[in-house]
């Protein structure tokens, strides 16, 4: 807890670090991706199931809270909720019949899901605004007091965050968590045993795309816009980058994923249209090589590292 | 609805269905010898076409000659993929298999447009422009070409697999791997001509639809899953079901856009696809019912 | 030590893009789509922009003062220029804006230009844009209007009745669409048959099958590269004779280029930059237009397209504000720019004001028939 903790200090400072707000910007988004990649993370590296359609779960909370306090007139608390709501109700009715399926049959499943979606965020015109996209969304107002200013919205952003990584912690070292790993292990032993195995699945995919949505509900009101092409297959791979960098099992490890893949456009800058050839080479190269992602990397080197220094001192 | 035009939307379906038959062919192969499902399928179909473009303007060769160093450029690729990603990875987990092939996909989209760039090109049809008519519908001639190569390929893939001593070696692979290699069969060996087969496949593909849809470095999202969901359609790992799932899929697909609304035709494949696998996984012409999910 | 060496180079590879200017040089933001569906807009404005800039440096600058243009290339991604936008504003803190290449992406960043108070001159041309006027935004490109009032004029000169419209989803077609929608039975025709496509779709014989069995005399299709060559090679494929109109979006050469045969006989209103040529010495577009094509062709060959021109036409409007005014602030280039009269650019002559932030009507159009793979001026 105490690097959460830490973590949570580092991000309030930041802010006053950094030279304009648009290096502000960089750092919400990064935040919002984190979020979507720790909901991500416990789905694909504790449960062990795979959703290639992610991105349609955080659309569909900016859109339903777009059009909500925009067309409609709710108040952008209504809405918010509503979003994240309808997220976990459409979660539920996808998740019962997918999550029988296994392997790439859950994977078509997802990215079946998720490109449906898609293609009714760019047609349904009269609701999302169409592939020009939704303009106009409404500030963040919470209680009647409208974020104004970047920075608290981005400290708010900051502690959902927190908030999230604390709640997947005590998950994990929870019963769910024990059940979790042990349907991961062998889905046949944990039934034999009495795990639940439907209820874990469906719980976990459910908490992931709430995750999702909270995150889109945030995205929409701090860009007041939005368009179909962020919540598309190459945003739902970006989210398995995210997560396959970090180390499919590590929440932290889920977390620096995602920074990295949202700053990494702002160096490839230089280097046009390298972006997506990188993603494709990260995907293959740590799978193949780095199953455990920067995260075991990383244990693996302080590892190498003790034996080097522990073998120093023998001699 | 005239007769005329619903003949128009039957040809547009069966012409657009070849291709999602022989993506699917592609898939069937592969899944076929080594029971992994290829996300990068499409991708050979999209190299198919824009190898031939860059073969005919960079390097200013005639068209015959592009299109059958395209064809041969891309199972050359298959052949790359199986190597470097897919052989040192055989006993992954599924996830880990998936999200490797999703990575490939990628990689070659991503070289596809370091190399060739985002335009869309034209391909020349093989026989011209001027359409056939046939009953108040009008008929290309590139679709005759479409069908005509997709059922000899589909023929003598079937000769293949039934005929040949490699063909059945293929199919042993996907019933038993070990039993396979305990009766002399390479399967390393096997999983490579499968790999290099689907692509040559998927290539044709390519290559005889660029000249009516055009292509870029793109199209293999789209005709990728399309392909998976004929797949499934036609029941997975039966290349007859492939084919004809394909054709179905083409034709429901142009029906939908006739009748129904143009704007929402790629979301019927995949509307199809999840209902598909929630109700019938085995898909209408499937092997065994329950064991493959 | 690889990685670390690395990084020292690809940080002095940075730092070493930083360009030489003054920090007394007047900063330009632009963004364009270099890449992507419309790069066929983005690359020639962007070279535009480049040759422009240089040209105007070597002559002293503004006001005594260089020009800095910082390009951002959104890749045709309305996600990537609202980033762009707020990069320009600010990181980068620059004067004005000019850009984006694409009506959706205008749409959905000029709130951002009021709120900073910086002006914004795009090169799309959905009348979205400036009507009704925001006080911070202007366009260059003619108005989807004037292209439809000029079809309309050359279909009631031809005695066609009934229409049918063909346009696609996107922020350009879904504008063109509505303004069709209004002109085609406000002009007296029947409007037939109302089809769409998507943006990345490559089949649109359904949609045109459906218009065949609604009657109409002619189609009108409105939308950029490459949707309108696909319709126009399907309407070769089903052996369409309906006589075909096309809309400003595809007056360059990839159009004939991708539509390649089934190009031949189309008709659209264009801008006179693709017949220069053709135009009459007397006309007061005649200088811009022929100085233009000659600066574009030197710098980076005969590619020369329409799309440039909005570009061009944008910075040397931009200049003339800050000339007149003396003054490179934002809110006096913005007020200057509502001032300037009768000037003649690439795109047609154009008179701002407070209530017209577009500055061009008909005129600036001429009707063009593809014929032999070039353009030819109607009568």
């Amino acid at each position: 807890m105490i690097w959460l903790a830490a973590f949570f200090g580092v991000l309030m400072l930041a802010p006053t670090l950094l030279p304009n707000n648009y290096y502000l910007t960089i750092l919400i988004l990064g935040c919002l991706h984190a979020m979507n990649a720790v909901g991500l993370c416990l789905l694909v590296g504790h449960a062990g199931q795979i959703s290639l359609g992610h991105a349609g779960f955080y659309g569909l909370g900016a859109y339903t809270t777009s059009y909500l306090s925009a067309t409609v007139g709710l108040s952008v608390g209504l809405s918010m909720l509503a979003g994240v709501g309808l997220t976990v109700v459409v979660a539920v009715l996808v998740g019962l019949p997918s999550l029988k399926l296994k392997g790439h049959y859950l994977a078509m499943a997802t990215l079946g899901f998720g490109i449906i979606l898609s293609i009714l965020f760019t047609e349904t015109v009269d609701i999302t605004g169409g592939p020009s996209g939704f303009v106009g969304i409404p500030r963040l107002t919470l209680f009647g007091w409208e974020l104004r200013k970047d920075v608290t919205l981005f400290r708010l952003v900051a502690l959902v965050l927190c908030l999230f990584v604390w709640l997947s912690f005590n998950l994990l070292h929870s019963r769910v968590g024990r059940a979790l790993r042990a349907l991961h292990t062998s889905e046949r032993a944990a039934e034999a045993m009495g795990v639940d195995i439907a209820n874990y699945k469906l719980l976990v995919f459910v908490l992931s795309a709430a995750f999702s949505g909270f995150a889109g509900v945030l995205y929409a009101h701090y860009l007041t816009f939005i368009a179909p092409s962020s919540f598309g297959f190459m945003f739902s791979v970006e989210l398995i980058v995210m997560v396959v960098l970090g180390g499919m099992v590590s929440v932290p490890g889920a977390i620096v994923g995602a920074f990295f893949v949202t700053v990494l456009p702002e160096f490839l800058r230089a280097f046009e249209n390298v972006e997506v050839l990188l993603f494709g080479a990260i995907l293959v190269l740590c799978m193949m090589f780095l199953p455990d992602g920067m995260a075991g990397g990383w244990r693996r080197l302080l590892d190498w590292g003790k034996a080097r220094l522990s073998g120093a001192s023998h001699g | 609805m005239d007769p005329s035009s619903l003949l128009q939307y039957l040809i547009t379906g069966l012409t657009l269905g070849s291709t999602y038959g022989l993506t699917a062919l592609g898939f069937t192969i592969i899944f076929n010898t080594t029971g992994v499902i290829n996300f990068a399928q499409g991708e050979f179909v999209m190299l198919g076409g824009m190898m031939s473009v860059y073969f005919m303007h960079a390097l200013g060769l005639g068209e015959p000659a592009a299109v059958i160093l395209a064809v041969l450029g891309a199972t050359m690729a298959g052949a790359l993929v199986e190597r470097l990603a897919i052989r040192p990875v055989r006993d992954c987990p599924a996830i880990n298999l998936v999200i490797i092939t999703i990575g490939v996909s990628i990689l070659i989209r991503g070289l596809a447009m370091l190399l060739w760039g985002k335009d869309t090109h034209a391909l020349e049809p093989f026989s011209g422009y001027q359409p056939i008519m046939f009953l108040g519908a009008a008929i290309m001639p590139q679709a005759i070409w479409v069908l005509a190569i997709s059922l000899f390929l589909l023929g003598a893939l079937k000769l293949f697999f039934s005929g040949t001593i490699h063909g059945k070696a293929m199919l042993a692979c996907s019933y038993d791997p070990k039993a396979a290699s305990l009766v002399g069969i390479g399967v390393q060996r096997m999983v490579l001509l499968s790999f290099m087969i689907s692509a040559l496949v998927g290539a044709v593909g390519g290559v005889i639809l660029a000249p009516i849809t055009m292509t870029s470095y793109d199209v293999g999202i789209m005709l990728g899953l399309k392909g998976f969901a004929a797949c499934i359609l036609g029941g997975l790992g039966n290349p007859f079901g492939a084919a004809a799932g394909g054709v179905i899929l083409g034709v429901l697909e142009s029906l939908g856009a006739g009748f129904v609304s143009s704007a929402y035709k790629d979301a019927l494949a995949f509307v199809i696809l999840l209902i598909l696998l929630f109700v019938k996984p085995s898909g209408l012409f499937g092997l065994k019912d329950s064991k493959r999910v | 030590m690889k990685a670390a060496k690395c990084v020292v180079a690809l940080a002095v590879y940075l730092l070493a893009c930083v360009p030489a200017f003054g920090a007394d040089a007047v900063k330009i933001g632009a963004i364009l789509s270099v890449t992507g569906p419309a790069s066929f807009l983005g690359e020639p404005e962007k070279n535009t922009l480049v040759m422009l800039q240089d040209q105007i440096n070597a002559a002293g600058g503004v006001n005594g003062r260089q020009v800095e243009v910082i390009v951002y290339d959104d890749e045709s991604d309305v996600n990537k220029c609202v980033m762009a936008a707020k990069k320009l504003l600010d990181q980068d803190g620059v004067a004005v804006v000019i850009g984006p290449s694409i009506s959706g992406n205008t749409l959905a960043i000029s709130k951002f230009f009021s709120s900073a108070e910086v002006p914004l001159v795009s090169c799309a041309a959905a009348e979205k844009i400036v009507r009704p006027v925001d006080p911070w935004v202007f366009n260059t490109p003619q108005l989807d209007r004037h292209a439809v009032t000029s079809i309309l004029q050359d279909a009631k000169a031809k005695g066609y009745a009934k229409l049918a419209i063909l346009t696609v989803s996107d922020g350009y077609g879904q504008a063109g669409r509505g303004v069709l929608k209004e002109l085609v039975p406000a002009r007296g025709f029947e409007l037939v048959a109302d089809e769409v496509y998507g943006p990345k779709d490559t089949d649109m014989t359904a949609q045109l099958t459906k218009i065949k069995g609604a009657g109409a005399d002619a189609i009108i299709c409105w939308g950029t590269n490459p949707g309108p060559a696909v319709v126009a090679r399907n309407r070769a494929q089903l052996g369409l004779s309906t006589p075909l109109y096309m809309s400003h979006g595809v007056a360059s050469n990839k159009f004939i280029e991708l539509a390649g045969d089934a190009a031949e006989g189309l008709v659209l209103p264009a801008g006179r930059l693709v017949a220069v040529d053709q135009v009459p010495a007397d006309h007061p577009q005649k200088p811009v237009l022929e100085a233009y094509v000659a600066a574009y062709t030197k710098a980076f060959g005969p590619q020369i397209s329409s799309f440039g021109g909005y570009a061009h036409d944008a910075f040397a409007l931009v200049m003339e504000a800050i000339s007149m005014g003396g003054s490179a602030a934002s809110s006096d280039i913005r007020d200057n720019l509502e001032k300037i009269s009768g000037f003649a650019g690439t795109s047609g002559v154009y008179t701002y004001s407070p209530e017209n932030h577009n500055g061009l009507d008909e005129s600036a159009f001429i009707m063009v028939t593809i014929e032999n793979g070039g353009w030819k001026v109607a009568n």
